[in-house]
């Protein structure tokens, strides 16, 4: 435990006092402003839904719509969330965290310790995972802040649920990345090769996996020139399950659950519907609704990071010591 | 009076993918022995170490430091053994002071003694004046000086250097073996030092292990070998003649004092007890041979090496 912690303590203390920690951090802050505040950005979007009242009951989650919407041209906070900030700053503490410390010569210094094997990387993704946590509460605790002096609105107690919820499963979310990250850190013996690694697969599914979903939808769901409706439903549908297999669609999808009632999944589904002549207006969803809504999303996501670090931990336990 | 036994290795092995890089290995190092481990490159002296510290687990076979199994309770072991790696790592963007202190809290000192140890460490091993600096500013021999210090943090009992003078300049190397020797002397701490320079290793270890394709070809006192590589003589003088004669060799062998008597091509090569160059001279003239030279000298390490390893 004692070993656990001291390590903990340390690489906590390397997270924020080193360059790369705090480039991450001013990253986040300063992307989450400018969501918000920017041009066209969600004070602005939420200003003129405020002014032209009942759409999506806009007036009743403003405060959630902070973090959940944007206007023309812009992406919402939860984009960059769910799209970047997360991913890059689960990749950055982890990418080293342990081929790092071998190629440096530390590793076989720190295991000569008297403490056990697993206080290393243990200790190393709490750490990891702690300072992801303290930079969502910040950013979150900002644009927070930004709404209430801006905007005048304070958030309910259902709004203040929901972003709790949404900053619990956006740790999870971090813890996920993080978790990738160290797995590769573990395997390959050069930081390169295991930065690269992670690298692309956030970029394969940040950037081509909606063109990939897309592809698969087509393929297996040909649209007619002038499709109908039940055409563009099931190719819809085989396009959003095969973005599924992204995390970050997974993530994204249970973070404008919560942080847009109105909304149930995909927002370009409604669309969809609404264009398609469907009469149903969406009304919001209550909070437990929401939860069971997205619930299959989180398990997923939290069975995927406890399987990443699981296979980190035997491989990182397993390994033998060898003379180079 | 009997030493405690501080390292046993009993028939310890360990194979790599059907090749045994350790052969069942019996080393028995006592208190206070400095102990010079020397092998040519891959003859499974890293190996066997990390078997020592629990680190790799041996295929057969069991080793003791201090009466605890390094493969049961590597904690135990851990405690009060300090490893100096061959290529020792520290946190290049930390000070040499934390790099410290972190191994300090590794071995969960209380926060009172932390400082005072790293501050002890440090003064002994003279990087007191660098204690705030970046390691990545130290020069190789800086970074050598402190991964003893580092092991100093722990007070340990036994003290394993893999290759501790690698890289150093020859005064950088002088100085560090003198502040190991010291320090041994000083805190009684057994020494295990690996290493291929020999000179190094006679001139501070007592006792050495010479192993090749992981087996012990030699063991013992530093003392006792070199005398019996020399033919169990102290010294050994080679003389050059011009012609040589059988007669000649058992003048010489009734000299008092001569322990053997070898010849090698023009050279005879005489191993005695003490400096018999003028009897030796007596004789060769006395026996109307013709003297073209003749050395002396004592006995070196190359030579026990060079012994044991036409042997094996």
């Amino acid at each position: 435990m004692q070993g656990l912690m001291t390590v903990f303590y340390k690489e906590l203390a390397d997270h924020f006092t080193s360059w790369r920690g705090i480039i991450l951090f001013l990253m986040v802050l300063l992307v989450s402003v400018f969501a918000v505040l920017g041009p066209t950005g969600a004070i602005d979007n939420i200003r003129e839904q405020l002014a032209t009242p009942v759409q999506y009951g806009a007036g009743r989650f403003a405060f959630l719509y902070l973090f959940s919407t944007s206007g023309e041209g812009m992406y919402p906070f939860i984009w960059f969330i769910a799209r970047i900030l997360v991913p890059i700053v689960g990749i950055v503490l982890g990418l080293d965290a342990i081929n790092s410390e071998k190629s440096s010569g530390t590793m076989s210094r720190l295991l000569s310790q008297p403490i056990y094997r697993d206080a290393v990387i243990n200790g190393k993704f709490l750490a990891g995972v702690v300072t992801i946590a303290i930079m969502l509460t910040t950013t979150i605790l900002l644009v927070s802040a930004i709404g209430l002096t801006v905007l005048g609105v304070a958030p309910s107690s259902e709004e203040v649920a929901r972003l709790l919820l949404f900053w619990g499963i956006s740790i999870l979310y971090g813890a996920f990345w993080l978790g990738l990250a160290m797995l590769f850190s573990v395997y390959f013996q050069r930081v390169a090769t295991s930065a690269l690694t992670s690298m692309s697969i956030w970029i394969f599914f940040s950037f081509f996996m909606s063109m990939a979903a897309g592809l698969a939808a087509n393929v297996l769901a040909p649209m007619s020139q002038t499709p109908t409706a039940p055409e563009l439903l099931k190719n819809y549908g085989i396009q959003i399950t095969a973005s599924r297999i992204s995390p970050i669609m997974l993530f994204g999808e249970a973070a404008t659950v919560l942080l847009a009632p109105g909304a149930r999944t995909a927002g370009e589904m409604l669309q969809l519907l609404h264009a398609s002549g469907a009469r149903w207006m969406p009304g919001p969803l209550s909070l437990g609704q929401s939860l069971l809504t997205i619930w299959p999303h989180l398990a997923t996501i939290g069975g995927l990071t406890a399987a990443l670090f699981a296979i980190s931990y035997v491989k990182f336990m397993r390994e033998e010591i060898r003379a180079t | 009076m009997t030493k405690q036994l501080i390292v046993e290795t009993v028939d310890l092995t360990k194979n790599y993918d059907n090749t045994t890089v350790v052969d069942k290995l019996n080393l028995r190092i006592e208190e206070g022995d400095i102990f010079g481990f020397l092998g040519p490159n891959g003859a499974g002296k890293t190996t066997t170490i990390l078997m020592l510290l629990g680190l790799t687990e041996p295929t057969s076979g069991t080793a003791h430091i201090y009466g605890y199994n390094s493969t049961r309770e590597p904690l135990k072991v851990k405690r009060i053994t300090g490893y100096v790696p061959e290529k020792v790592g520290f946190y290049e963007d930390l000070a040499a002071g934390y790099n410290l202190a972190y191994t300090a809290r590794l071995n969960g000192l209380p926060e009172e003694l932390v400082i005072k140890r790293v501050d002890e460490s440090l003064d002994i091993v003279g990087l007191s004046e660098v204690a705030e600096q970046k390691v990545g500013e130290f020069s190789r021999g800086m970074k050598q000086r402190l991964a003893i210090a580092d092991i100093l943090i722990k007070m340990p009992k036994v003290a394993i250097l893999d290759e501790p003078t690698s890289g150093i300049d020859p005064e950088g190397i002088t100085q560090m073996l003198d502040m190991i020797a010291e320090i041994a002397k000083e805190r009684k701490m057994t020494v295990i030092m690996c290493s291929h320079q020999l000179y190094q290793v006679q001139r501070i270890c007592n006792r050495i292990g010479i192993l090749a394709k992981g087996q012990l070809v030699v063991e013992g006192l530093l003392d006792q070998l070199g005398r019996e590589a020399l033919g169990g003589g102290r010294l050994r003088i080679e003389v050059k003649l011009t012609e040589i004669t059988s007669e000649l060799i058992d003048c010489i062998r009734r000299i008092g004092g001569v322990v053997s008597v070898e010849r090698s091509g023009d050279l005879l090569l005489i191993s005695c007890l003490e400096d018999l160059r003028p009897q030796i001279a007596r004789v060769i003239v006395g026996a109307n041979g013709l003297l073209v030279e003749m050395k002396i000298q004592s006995y070196a390490l190359e030579d026990i090496y060079r012994k044991y390893f036409r042997e094996a």
